[in-house]
């Protein structure tokens, strides 16, 4: 319909097009919807007319069929009543001619007449009369006037004229007496009435006139014949045969009204009897002669009054106009309403489909305009990171000189962790840059080898001040089944870690947060064996495998609860033990499948809000944010980086218990010997100076305790847990030799004590009995007392008592720096010097020093000082240089086989450049590796082959730009060095060819 | 006592050189180097290329006067200069050089020649600058070394 073709005028909106347009189709759409409107309203207009017109057209044609039916019905019982009088008068001529003419002398008489008419005239309701008059010719009239005793008058009671013939009136019926004796023929009507009826025989009728009575009627008139007469007579044989006439008068008009009375109906109509024999000039015979005001429908019927020669009809109308039934009104008006109703429907649809898609293409235009906002955030991002990290490396750089300075070891090791610090400040700054990349999928992660405990401890020691100013306990402990090296991208796994950590440490009050690793294959046999569907864990709401523990309250690492109920001590033992039995994990594969999870006991993660973690930019509510601080991007980013690393990442967490993230990810083992000399670069090498010692630690809480010995473990020293201080000097006495099994003999140089182990009247006891111990001889070498503790604040207290206060969180350097102080241990002077002296710190020389000592360069520049300078560097890091000025001269010591493991040549210098010397190594290089080819079978070891002769060839050039990159790559040269050498690039670009697998 | 004013005295003119842009970080590079094996390394160094820069120099000189429209030339020649120049840590001169460098590009002789004489004047002020500044360390000498040695 036209409302639903207006709608589909305004589809598919182009956001891009401008407001004008817009504007300009809505009033389109809206001229169309009103014309829409209007169209349908007429329409609806015009279907009720047409309606109404119907309705009133089938009610009229059944008013009129039913005054035909009216008509009609009237019509036939007025002529049956009229032909019922007309026999009977018939019947009375018959009667006169029988009974005045057949008879000698007439039976009849007047009163005799008189008398049966009136005694008849039931029979003839119709007739107000009847007559009988003789025909009299001129001749007879004397004798009739004389056998009468009248004499003939004519109509006006005067004595009739003399005429050819008479017809006076002899015999009537009382009702009309005043009749007799009157010539009949002398009235113009009646003397036509009866030269017809005597011509014809039959009754004949006369027009319609006033009767004596005042009412219209006709007068009816019969002849009566002397002879019967044959049907076919002639004219001059009836007239000659006519004896007389009976007449009588019709009133019609009381005959009609008795009738009308009688039949239903009778109200509603007008009916109107006519004479018609004379077409132009209809004589009223009964009714009104006025018509109607108004045309109303009428009915003609035709009578026949058994007058050949009259002719009659009757004419019915309906007296009032047909009143139109109200159903004509009401259908049409329902049909029109619920048009109406439908047309606002469908308009209604119309519009709301309208806005829809309005609505849509607004949205449209908004997602078009966040994603430009998203691509601006990104370039805001990235022009802001862009600025943190030119300062960051302005903090970064002067770190390294104040590291470079003389230092103590406490100092040493703040200005190394703010080092570190600002180091993972610029890697999340570039990880959360990194977030576009993971989502384009274009990140590619490293695969480089890596001390993943160092990497935990660099973490822990981000978080270290934060948790020591809340009092939550930090710690970390590595399944020792988890290889030393792995190789992976330490950068991405230490991005996952620090961002759980960071999260749980904004998220905790008081408790723990508690990091471990642990090998896949253990953590299922751990899990299965307890039927619970995943495991990492270690905390416990029981305490039965161990005899150790004195603690009523849940024993986790701090004591809190922890969310994954799976991490109980009992679980973590079993996980432990698992790990202590020789498993056959290993050997066999090269990936090493880790479970990472991070524990703490902060406010947890409501049920709602638990669905959406992983979203980017979701936090649990929005008053998080408000409380907490944070983007919410960190928990998303991890998620892509567990992934791409092949893992899976999932929580357990119970609000107002805590929360359990748990991560596999899938990493390769490295072989410890094959990188160690050549890529120390993420390795932070631990003192090796405490191997052999031993040392007691007091821990009530075992888990805590593991992770304590874990710390010790690595620094090579063998510890033995107890749960309280008693049991400490029982075990230093001696009495109780038996729990010290690991130890043997060996008297344990430290003692190691938790804080909260620590009494107010044991500390000074235990000080006590030690000096006794001392005294008495009984151990030679008292042992030092390191009190455990997370809160500065135990330090003041008992730094009398201790030998030295060991902050937590534990990492196994900050240990290893204590100890060194309490101990009186000095550091060796290399390890320290290789850890943190030269200028370029543990990152530059140290391994350009592995990849280049012993190794053969060759070096050709042009420049003697730019050749001076660079064999000086590379024979600093320990390599052979030979330096050749000219690249001819070059060629000429380059002959297969090679003695250089690595040829720096400039690009610029005169008689041949540096791509020209290149190219034709190359190609003397292609025919030696033919050769070998040629007399080797060529084919499985070709690889190999091609690989032997190839010099890796670097250029030194000074302006490191993509152009010339591309032209060193493209003449066979292997890649660039800066030039003057920078440490960091030249080992970068270095370390590719002299890796372990090249140099042989 | 007098060792330690002479100590003093280097590190201080070591830091005015550095100061007013006549070296760079190269340079530290360059005394890193040295060592029991190499004492003298950075003078052998810079000697080498005062040597070299004043056979350039004249290089330079009679290529402008014999070839004043073959800036390839120049160019190359002058990136030799720099060459050698950025390594020793030579700053002034290998900014100067980036300067007639870029003169060579628009091809503006004028600019070389100017550009040329600053560069011989940065070249020899630093020549005599470097000079003092080994004397002085050869006075510091040895123990200069123990020191180095130990750091």
């Amino acid at each position: 319909m036209g409302v639903g073709g207006g709608g589909g005028g305004g589809g598919g909106g182009e956001a891009g097009e401008g407001e004008v347009a817009v504007r300009k189709r809505w009033r389109v759409k809206v001229r169309l919807s009103t014309a829409a409107v209007v169209v349908w309203v007429l329409a609806s207009a015009a279907l009720w007319a047409g309606l109404h017109w119907r309705f009133r057209r089938a009610a009229l044609h059944k008013a009129e069929e039913g005054l035909v039916c009216m008509c009609e019905e009237r019509a036939r019982m007025l002529q049956d009543q009229f032909a019922v009088s007309v026999n009977h008068v018939h019947a009375l001529a018959i009667l006169v001619a029988t009974f005045h003419y057949d008879k000698l002398p007439p039976a009849l008489d007047q009163d005799t007449f008189a008398a049966y008419a009136a005694r008849t005239s039931f029979e003839r309701p119709l007739l107000s009369g009847v007559a009988y008059a003789q025909r009299v010719v001129h001749a007879d009239r004397e004798s009739f006037e004389r056998q009468q005793g009248w004499i003939i008058k004519t109509m006006k009671h005067e004595p009739s004229s003399v005429q050819d013939e008479y017809a006076p009136v002899i015999y009537s019926q009382e009702t009309i007496s005043y009749i007799e004796g009157l010539d009949v023929m002398s009235g113009e009507e009646d003397r036509e009435n009866i030269l017809r009826a005597r011509a014809t025989g039959k009754a004949v009728l006369t027009s319609p006139f006033r009767l004596m009575s005042n009412h219209l009627g006709v007068v009816l008139t019969f002849p009566v014949y002397l002879v019967d007469l044959p049907e076919d007579a002639k004219v001059e044989d009836r007239v000659s045969a006519t004896a007389g006439y009976l007449g009588g008068a019709f009133d019609v008009e009381s005959l009609v009204e008795n009738l009308l009375r009688q039949l239903a109906g009778n109200q509603e109509l007008v009916v109107n009897v006519y004479d018609v024999t004379n077409h132009s000039n209809p004589l009223v015979m009964y009714g009104s002669e006025i018509p109607l005001a108004t045309p109303s429908p009428s009915h003609t019927c035709m009578l026949d009054f058994g007058d050949p020669f009259r002719k009659h009809h009757m004419i019915c109308r309906y007296r009032n106009k047909p009143h139109v039934p109200w159903s004509a009104i009401t259908t049409p008006s329902g049909v029109f309403v619920i048009c109406m109703l439908v047309g606002y429907i469908v308009y209604a649809a119309w519009s709301r489909y309208d806005n829809v898609k309005e609505d849509c293409r607004k949205m449209e235009e908004l997602k078009k305009r966040a994603e430009a906002a998203d691509i601006a955030k990104s370039q805001f991002l990235a022009t802001v990171s862009h600025e943190i990290r030119t300062p960051m490396n302005g903090v970064l750089g002067m770190l390294d000189m104040l590291l470079d300075t003389e230092l103590k070891s406490t100092q040493r090791d703040y200005a190394q962790t703010a080092q570190v610090c600002g180091k993972a400040l610029i890697s999340l700054i570039n990880e959360v840059l990194d977030r576009a990349k993971i989502e384009a999928g274009k990140l590619d992660l490293e695969s480089v080898p890596f001390d993943l405990r160092s990497i935990l401890d660099d973490v822990i020691s981000l978080f270290s001040s934060k948790s020591r100013e809340k009092g939550i306990e930090l710690a970390v402990y590595v399944s020792e089944k988890v290889p030393e090296i792995l190789l992976g991208d330490p950068g991405r796994f230490r991005q996952i870690i620090t961002n759980l950590v960071g999260n749980s440490i904004k998220f905790t009050e008081r408790g723990h947060i508690f990091v471990q690793v642990h090998l896949a294959d253990h953590s299922n046999l751990a899990t299965e064996a307890k039927t619970e569907p995943v495991a990492n864990g270690m905390n416990g709401h029981k305490d039965e495998a161990s005899a150790i523990s004195t603690s009523v309250t849940q024993n986790t690492l701090s004591g809190f609860e922890a969310a994954d109920s799976r991490n109980n001590w009992e679980n973590f033992n079993l996980l432990l033990s698992y790990e202590t039995n020789e498993m056959p994990y290993g050997s066999c594969s090269d990936k090493v499948t880790l479970v990472v999870s991070v524990e703490d006991t902060g406010i947890g993660i409501p049920l709602h809000a638990q669905g959406r973690v992983f979203t980017p930019f979701m936090q649990a509510d929005s008053s998080t944010s408000r409380n907490y601080g944070g983007t919410g991007i960190g928990l998303s980013i991890s998620k892509c980086l567990v992934e791409i690393m092949g893992g899976q990442i999932n929580f357990v967490s119970r609000p107002l218990v805590g929360s359990t993230f748990t991560f596999t990810a899938v990493l390769r083992r490295c072989d410890k010997n094959a990188i160690s000399d050549n890529k120390p670069v993420l390795l932070h090498p631990l003192p090796s100076s405490f191997k052999g010692l031993s040392a007691v630690l007091v821990d009530k809480r075992p888990v805590r305790a593991t992770v304590t010995k874990y710390h010790l473990q690595r620094l090579g020293i063998a510890s033995e847990v107890v749960s309280t201080t008693e049991l400490v000097l029982s075990v230093l006495s001696g009495s109780n030799g038996s729990s010290l099994t690991s130890m043997g003999n060996k008297q344990p140089g430290m003692l190691l004590i938790e804080s909260d182990s620590w009494g107010s009247q044991m500390d000074v006891s235990i000080h006590a009995r030690l000096q006794e111990m001392k005294q008495n001889g009984r151990t030679h070498l008292l042992p030092k007392v390191f009190l455990l503790s997370a809160a500065e604040s135990d330090k003041v207290k008992t730094i009398h008592l201790v030998d030295s206060v060991i902050t937590k969180p534990l990492k196994a350097s900050a240990l290893a720096a204590c100890l060194f102080q309490a101990l009186g241990i000095t550091q060796p002077s290399n390890e320290n010097r290789n850890d943190s002296g030269s200028l370029h710190g543990r990152d530059g020389s140290g391994s350009l020093h592995g990849l280049l000592l012993g190794k053969n360069i060759l070096v050709v520049d042009d420049n003697k000082v730019n050749l001076r300078v660079a064999a000086g560097t590379l024979k600093k890091y320990g390599a052979k240089v030979e330096c050749v000025e000219s690249g001819k001269h070059a060629l000429s010591l380059l002959q297969v086989p090679y003695k250089f493991d690595l040829c720096l040549m400039d690009i610029q210098m005169p008689e041949m450049d540096g791509f020209e010397a290149t190219r034709q190594i190359r190609a003397m290089e292609g025919k030696a590796n033919e050769q070998a080819d040629n007399g080797d079978d060529s084919g499985s070891e070709s690889p190999a082959k091609t690989a032997k002769w190839h010099l890796p060839i670097l250029a030194m050039t000074a302006d490191v730009i993509q152009a010339t990159h591309e032209e060193c790559t493209k003449c066979g040269m292997d890649g660039y060095v800066s030039k003057p050498f920078e440490e960091k690039q030249l080992f970068q670009a270095v370390q590719k060819f002299l890796g372990p697998s090249m140099s042989s | 006592m007098e060792y330690s004013n002479l100590r003093r005295q280097t590190i201080f003119m070591k830091k005015n050189l550095f100061d007013q842009g006549f070296l760079d970080e190269q340079f530290n590079q360059l005394e890193e180097l040295q060592d029991e094996s190499s004492p003298n390394f950075v003078e052998e160094v810079v000697d080498l290329f005062f040597k070299d820069s004043s056979r350039l120099l004249t290089n330079i000189e009679q290529a402008i006067d014999k070839y004043p429209q073959d800036f390839y030339r120049l160019d190359s020649l002058v990136h030799q200069f720099k060459g050698s120049g950025s390594s020793i840590g030579a700053l002034r001169v290998k900014n100067e050089c980036s300067v007639f460098k870029a003169h060579c590009n628009d091809r503006s002789l004028e600019g070389c020649r100017r550009s040329f004489q600053k560069i011989k004047r940065e070249h020899a002020t630093l020549k005599q600058k470097l000079e003092s500044y080994f004397q002085l360390l050869r006075q510091v000498g040895p123990r200069e070394h123990a020191v180095s040695s130990r750091k």
